[in-house]
């Protein structure tokens, strides 16, 4: 199932400013620890991972557990090397990839 | 046991060690407090206050960090931290900053921010930052790993907080060294869900 993502830049950047990246996917995060109406468990679901590379080198990358609030937030810096693409990878319970791509814009 | 101390003096380090140690040093503690007043009958009319001296221990974790005041830490949320810090002893506080609010009115979203006084070179940064609850059914909220690309070590997002309790961030440096901070949170309405 793929889920809305919202990533956030700055609008201007420079080659060697450290900027914050804001990086957000939709997704419930079921727990596992709810029960429904019926006293049935509710199986978890949740965003396990995201994994953020510029070119082919890894810039940051988070695990979530059920302590993450839903729809998954997370804001980290990253030092600009130079234009490029900026590549959002989440990753679900059930191995299913939201990948998103973001120009890195100098100037 | 020095015999040539005054008597009162002698209980009351005994008294201390009982309620300081954990529950290993409790037993052989609280035997040597015992022998030494059953061979002081003078003191007999103390003897009453023993069994109660030391605290009810097994509800207290044997976690390696400090405790906030009426809060208790998981089996989970020990194993946990154990697992990262491996025997390291860790720093607890600075350049580590854990930041949340006093209060959460709503245990479902929790902002916190994570941050390390680091240069962020390529000798010198942060590895990992974990972020770990010692009251949730999950002790592992999240973990992010960074590297010298990422130029700065803040991380920021939002959490999931059952109820009041400690919240306890780890930064492994690329040095090895790791970083404790811990920050207790009031919550008045738990998430997690699993009420």
């Amino acid at each position: 199932m793929a889920s809305k993502t919202r990533i956030k830049l700055p609008e201007k950047t420079a080659v060697g400013d450290v900027i914050e990246v804001r990086a957000l996917i939709n997704h419930v995060m079921e727990t596992g620890n709810r029960k429904d109406a019926g006293g049935q468990i509710i199986p978890r679901d949740i965003v396990k991972s995201l994994l953020v590379t510029f070119g082919n080198v890894t810039v940051f990358r988070a695990e979530f557990g059920p302590g993450i609030s839903s729809n998954p937030f997370v804001a980290f810096y990253m030092r600009v090397p130079g234009p490029g693409e900026l590549v959002f990878v989440w990753e679900d319970d059930a191995g299913v990839r939201t990948t998103e791509r973001t120009p890195l814009l100098i100037g | 046991m020095s015999s040539d101390r005054a008597p009162l003096v002698e209980l009351a380090r005994h008294v201390k060690i009982l309620s300081r140690r954990d529950v290993v040093l409790g037993g052989s503690a609280a035997g040597a407090l015992i022998a030494l007043l059953a061979s002081r009958p003078a003191l007999s009319a103390v003897t009453e206050a023993v069994p109660a001296a030391p605290e009810p221990p097994p509800t207290v974790s044997s976690s390696r960090i400090p405790v906030s005041d009426g809060l208790t830490h998981s089996r989970e949320f020990d194993d946990a931290l154990n697992a990262i810090l491996g025997d390291a002893e860790p720093a607890i506080g600075e350049p580590l900053t854990l930041t949340l609010p006093d209060l959460a009115e709503n245990g479902n979203v929790v902002p916190y921010t994570i941050a390390v006084e680091s240069p962020m070179t390529d000798t010198d940064y942060v590895r990992t930052l974990h972020l770990l609850s010692t009251s949730n059914p999950q002790a592992a909220v999240a973990a992010f790993h960074l590297t010298p690309a990422t130029g700065k070590a803040m991380v920021s997002g939002r959490m999931r907080l059952a109820k009041t309790q400690d919240v306890v961030a780890v930064a492994e440096l690329s040095g090895g060294q790791l970083l404790v901070s811990i920050r207790k949170i009031e919550v008045t309405i738990g998430g997690c869900g699993n009420e």
